[in-house]
């Protein structure tokens, strides 16, 4: 396990608070997911035809990037294509500063935490307005997202409430839940209504007709995009769907897998910016289409995680992420589907951890609306870093001298009664401490070895 | 089964834990199959299916593992392993490292489509029932790759629910992973123990005198666990009650 990882993991694991929070939030969202699946019959067709969709654009992704630059073009909407992250950043700053922008009002999207757009603005003074609630409670506390739908599920009420007291113009005096909204709300409206350029991510780009379509529980996103003069949109190109009626088949599965609504309180479909007869919307409208490792990702065979619709289900149901939280994963996307990202975002080297931490158990693929098989995934990412050598050089060891062995019954009849022999002088029954096995015997017992292995006892005749 | 077909020749894989830890398990397997009209081999040549060297990405290892233990195993009538992962891993895993080896992709595929999980084939292919006795109260926890890999579930509770005097209770969070996950346990077993400290507890207020499951890496970690903390739950593999062997000393304790 690398330094950085583990320190993370051991802060995460000695965080009580943390540890009710996460709990919290996702025992929750599982809870909710079941009886929403439950009561939708066609949850599997949905799956396999969502699956299927996705696929198809990923395949012909030069198509739909072409017809959908096509179709936002002539609804006035200007297209630009971004490779890598910095490219994403220096286009939205250009155009920022081309608007004459002092603030920006940015409604939640991983793609721009994924770029680094936050630090970018910062660096260009440019003053930026988290419009999303939980967005907002983290750019208070200057943190990072720790889960991709509630960015905040790591925080209680009351750490919220401490932050609000500390940065809000206006004190509030209860300390209730209702309250606490009505204080973000009074403040991130002025941020909206103020704000030279609005910034949003995208769930689904139209390709037939150029829109892009956004979900939000809040109406953040439509306050953020439409009183500013611009709008700028920063999507991965695999967010691409051939029309509105597939957008409409993904978004029955989004809500329910993410929170187990039947749909978000706002989908919204922006196309182009304010036309003549329009009383309100942006003059300009700017799509950035990120590449930043996407095309590599189909042809180094990950091409299936294209699939991801962020919809964090596979976070939520699993294991590891419910005892570490998001922020130990360490890169912008947690859980299953981050630690098969995260490796093409940052590479390998960087993060090798991530798909080793994994018990495998396939419980992230049982729940994914696309059908993604994330343990496979997360296999290959192990299969390359042994293969590269990043892998502890006692582990490739141990693992090749086992191997050896495994392959010559003879030799391994012999290590069997050895290990026997060994184990058994540290205990019979319960091993409490056992040399070389101090990663399992720290936590809890080992049973000992019978006297005698079962292939030996077999072969003497015993039934 | 019709009673004139001649009995099937079942080759038991016991799995590397088994040998080495539990010897009991692969006794109570032949057991079981014996009861329900099989010839038992054990092939002699077996050793480990490859499965910590797959999950740790070494391909080339697992790849040659796998080829002999696939040679070991041609020619049975079935291939019956008492464990949900190990069985997984011949089922599933072999055909998906000969994807582009036509020659051994169709040996593979061959064993693969005659190796079962032993609940599994005890109950769905030999519509066996067993009339064995236990008395006591049991909970079983569904091991991750048996559940997911080989749709197990069913099958353990239907051939429990015919040992006499056993009554079964739920386990909260049944299906949820106990933290073993082969490597993953060593290389991080302060998380592995962070899961397996709410796994343990949940079997613990379950009211259970006995944990089990089919999965002996699974139970070592749950049941260790469950020492560990004091608890008085003790531990078998689910095939060892099916057996009639469920009276015997639980995992852990001395033989």
């Amino acid at each position: 396990m690398s330094a950085a990882f583990s320190k993370r993991v051991d802060a995460a694991l000695a965080d009580p608070i943390l540890k009710i929070a996460v709990e919290r939030t996702a025992g929750t969202a599982e809870a909710k997911r079941a009886a929403a699946i439950d009561a939708f019959a066609q949850f599997e067709d949905a799956r396999t035809r969502a699956a299927a969709i996705k696929d198809h654009v990923v395949a012909h992704l030069g198509f739909y990037l072409e017809q959908f630059e096509a179709a936002a073009t002539a609804a006035g909407a200007h297209v630009h294509y971004a490779r890598t992250a910095d490219e994403a950043c220096a286009i939205v700053i250009d155009i920022c500063k081309a608007a004459g922008a002092r603030t920006v009002a940015r409604s939640k999207s991983m793609m721009g935490e994924e770029i680094g757009l936050p630090h970018a603005l910062a660096e260009a003074g440019i003053v930026r307005v988290e419009t999303d609630l939980a967005e907002h409670i983290i750019q208070l506390a200057d943190e990072r997202p720790s889960h991709i739908v509630w960015p905040a599920m790591h925080k209680t009420s009351a750490q919220v409430s401490a932050l609000f007291k500390q940065h809000h113009a206006l004190p509030h005096s209860e300390e209730t839940i209702p309250a606490m909204a009505e204080s973000a709300r009074r403040h991130l409206r002025e941020g909206m209504l103020g704000a030279d350029v609005g910034i949003s991510g995208a769930n689904f780009l139209i390709a037939d007709s150029g829109a892009v379509c956004t979900v939000t529980n809040e109406g953040n996103a439509e306050l953020s995009l439409v009183p500013p003069r611009v709008h700028i949109v920063t999507a991965g190109i695999e967010k691409l769907v051939p029309s509105m009626g597939h957008a409409v088949q993904m978004l029955r599965l989004l809500a329910r897998s993410a929170t187990g609504a039947t749909l978000t309180q706002y989908t919204t479909f922006y196309t182009g910016p304010k036309r003549a007869a329009d009383p309100d919307g942006p003059d300009a409208m700017h799509i950035v289409l990120i590449d930043n490792g996407r095309s590599a990702m189909r042809d180094d065979g990950l091409a299936e995680m294209l699939r991801c619709i962020r919809c964090g289900a596979c976070m939520n149901h699993c294991v590891v992420f419910r005892q570490i939280g998001g922020h130990a994963y360490g890169g912008t996307y947690p859980g299953p589907m981050g630690a098969v990202l995260t490796p093409a975002l940052d590479g390998l080297a960087a993060s090798r951890d991530l798909p080793n931490a994994c018990t495998l158990n396939g419980k992230c693929q049982e729940v994914c609306p696309v059908k993604i098989p994330l343990p496979t995934l997360l296999r290959g990412w192990r299969e390359k870093s042994w293969r590269e050598g990043l892998e502890p050089a006692t582990m490739r060891q141990g693992i090749a001298a086992w191997a050896w062995v495994a392959q010559r019954p003879r030799l391994y009849r012999l290590a069997v009664r050895a290990a026997i022999f060994a184990m058994r002088r540290f205990g019979r029954g319960w091993i409490t401490a056992l040399p070389l096995a101090g990663g399992w015997t720290a936590h809890r017992d080992l049973p000992a070895p019978d006297a005698e292995s079962f292939m030996r006892r077999y072969a003497r005749g015993e039934r | 089964m019709t009673p004139a077909a001649p009995p099937p020749r079942v080759a038991l894989f016991v799995t590397c834990l088994v040998d080495l830890i539990r010897p009991r398990i692969g006794f109570a397997a032949i057991r079981a199959l014996e009861a329900a009209g099989c010839t038992v081999v054990v092939p002699a040549g077996q050793t480990c299916c490859g499965q910590p060297a797959l999950n740790s990405g070494a391909r080339a290892e697992a790849t040659a593992i796998a080829k002999r233990t696939i040679a070991l195993l041609e020619g049975h009538d079935a291939i019956v392993v008492p464990s949900g992962s190990c069985a997984a891993t011949i089922r599933v895993q072999y055909p998906e490292l000969f994807e582009h080896d036509p020659a051994w992709l169709a040996r593979a595929e061959a064993v693969a489509a005659r190796t079962y999980e032993i609940m599994a084939y005890l109950d769905e292919v030999r519509g066996w029932r067993p009339d064995t006795a236990l008395d006591a109260t049991a909970t079983y926890h569904d091991s991750c790759s048996g559940l997911r890999e080989l749709g197990i579930k069913a099958q353990p509770r239907r051939l429990l629910n015919h040992v006499a005097g056993l009554s079964l209770i739920p386990l909260k969070g049944a299906e949820t992973c106990c933290g073993f996950g082969g490597t993953f346990c060593v290389k991080y077993p302060a998380i592995s123990n962070a899961i397996a400290t709410e796994k343990a507890a949940a079997i613990d207020t379950s009211g259970a005198d006995l944990l089990l499951a089919g999965d002996l890496g699974c139970l070592m970690n749950m049941a260790g666990k469950l020492h560990r903390d004091g608890s008085a739950v003790r531990a078998f593999h689910a095939i060892e009650v099916i057996a009639g062997m469920g009276g015997g000393p639980a995992i852990g304790e001395e033989t």
